[in-house]
């Protein structure tokens, strides 16, 4: 409590790091790399295996059963495992502070826009084959 | 500020063909965080109505898309089995480095054969686009 300030030192420290956050990154990365194993080749499987890829067969196998719970769900594990691998690539290769900077901003965009994205179709395409 | 060295450290390796993995599972993985965006169009596409899917497929069969769509599928087995193979780094197992270099070893042979079953699953059963 030096200088009169009522915050530890362990607060002063904590997300000050080089990385902010390292520990939590890094184990929420493994936790989706193990959701993703069996997610991923679930769904690339069903995929290939689909009698053909036109739009009755594609909409009527996205919209069965539990298909589209875990296609929601592959959806936004995917999501979190490729925002956070894109922005360990990219604090490892961008060191100029205002691109790093930019860079880190749109992958966070894009990546948002595509889970929305990815998630209303999958909603759309289920609640529609229900009506 | 004297300029400080920073991480990864890539120029004062000697090479070992495990570092071509390693770099290899970032391209990969980069290379599958773009084809997202494909992906997202696609499900759009066919949440939007017949003709916006047939659009999509249309550009989904051209050749260029199609050679993209098999290097999309080959950066995604290895990405998996690599990924694999760093999960079992994280639990401490297989460290060693005559481990790591076998382990590399069957990991580019898991991922061809898987590459093969899909790809033969995908583009020779007639299923693709």
């Amino acid at each position: 409590m030096k200088g009169g300030s009522l915050r530890s030192p362990l607060s002063r420290a904590l997300g000050h790091g080089a990385a902010k956050d390292g520990v939590g990154h890094w184990w929420l990365q493994r936790v989706t790399s193990i959701a993703l194993v069996p997610l991923t080749v679930w769904f690339v499987f069903a995929l290939v295996t689909l009698p053909s890829l036109e739009y009755a067969v594609v909409r009527a196998w996205l919209a069965s059963g539990w298909t589209p719970v875990f296609a929601v769900l592959l959806v936004l594990v995917t999501v979190h495992h490729s925002v956070s691998g894109v922005q360990v690539v990219i604090e490892d290769y961008v060191h100029a502070k205002p691109l790093k900077v930019a860079a880190l901003l749109l992958s966070q965009f894009v990546h948002a826009l595509l889970a929305v994205a990815c998630v209303f179709a999958i909603a759309k395409i289920a609640f529609q084959a229900v009506a | 500020m004297r300029a400080r060295p920073l991480s990864p450290h890539l120029s004062i390796y000697r090479f070992m063909y495990t570092m071509a993995l390693s770099i290899a599972h970032r391209i990969a993985g980069i290379a599958l965080s773009v084809g997202l965006l494909l992906f997202a169009y696609w499900l759009m596409a066919a949440a939007s109505g017949e003709q916006a899917y047939a659009a999509a497929l249309g550009i989904l069969s051209t050749p260029v898309v199609k050679v993209l769509l098999a290097g999309w599928l080959l950066a995604f087995v290895y990405h998996l089995c690599n990924g694999i193979r760093h999960l079992t780094w994280d639990a401490g197992i297989g460290m060693e480095k005559h481990e790591a270099r076998r382990s590399a070893v069957v990991v580019l042979v898991v991922a061809l054969l898987l590459f093969a079953l899909l790809a033969s699953l995908a583009f020779f059963v007639g299923r693709a686009p």
